[in-house]
């Protein structure tokens, strides 16, 4: 049993988180994940941000920019196409992002990691973006 | 040297919880089972298996004092204390469907990789669990 309230709070905030990782995809909202999480709105991104040290849209945004980086080191998808696949609404949205988080470009990644000489999974450990 | 991994530890918040958790929807066994006292030495392990057994350990006084077990469990319900499982199964999607049924709070669906199917779950406290289909 998850007892004192703190407990219970970290336990309903992984619960949304997990839904970030899993559903980054889809237009998340605060209002969904806070129905997850069994919190009011108001609560939600405050809570969250005391738990995980960031807001639930900055970890949403790392997740879908990591999945971006991703597709653009292991597929040919079109820079535009990925800025959908991993839930971006729109393409400057997306360009504005990742430049924010990685510190160049989407364009300029791919180009940069095209072909490295590592396997994937020390890539995929090495390259996840920091914030 | 070492010829085999005989057992391991994660932990849980409570006890009776974790086995209706690990034994009663995971369907594992339990191995031992015992109240020594000074703690309740529980571990599980795949039905007839028990050469690798998983203990269930509640953290708190004496063995660490009040305030530690605190965070521990803080971090447990986080999902960051980095005690987790890998476990084999036959059939991925089965397996996936009937936990599914029971309530089982899943973080993926059985997804193909180059090693085969696996998906990834929670246990009640925050604990990660993965269970994968070899490939072949």
């Amino acid at each position: 049993m998850v007892s004192r309230a703190v407990e219970v709070t970290n336990r309903l905030m992984l619960r949304a988180r997990d839904a970030m990782d899993r559903a980054y995809a889809q237009p998340l909202d605060i209002p969904a994940l806070a129905r997850i999480a069994h919190v009011s709105e108001a609560h939600f991104t405050r809570t969250f941000r005391a738990t995980f040290g960031e807001t639930p849209h900055r970890y949403l945004q790392r997740r879908r920019v990591e999945r971006a980086m991703f597709l653009l080191r292991e597929t040919d998808h079109s820079i535009t196409d990925i800025c959908f696949e991993v839930g971006f609404g729109s393409p400057g949205t997306f360009s504005r992002t990742f430049s924010a988080i990685t510190g160049r470009s989407p364009r300029a990644y791919r180009k940069e990691t095209a072909g490295l000489p590592v396997p994937t999974c020390f890539t995929m450990a090495w390259t996840r973006p920091s914030d | 040297m070492f010829t085999n991994i005989t057992q391991s530890q994660i932990y849980v918040l409570d006890q009776d919880e974790a086995l209706d958790f690990y034994v009663g929807k995971l369907g594992l066994e339990v191995a031992a089972d015992v109240q020594l006292g000074f703690m309740r030495w529980l571990t599980v392990c795949v039905p007839g298996h028990p050469e690798r057994q998983i203990l269930l350990e509640k953290p708190g006084p004496p063995a660490m004092s009040e305030e530690t077990a605190e965070q521990v469990r803080e971090l447990v319900t986080k999902g960051a204390m980095g005690g987790w499982l890998i476990l084999h199964t036959d059939d991925c999607r089965k397996t996936y469907q009937t936990l599914l049924e029971q309530g089982v709070e899943f973080t993926e669906e059985p997804t193909e990789r180059p090693y085969g199917m696996d998906c990834g779950l929670r246990d009640p406290f925050g604990n990660r669990l993965r269970f994968t289909q070899p490939k072949g």
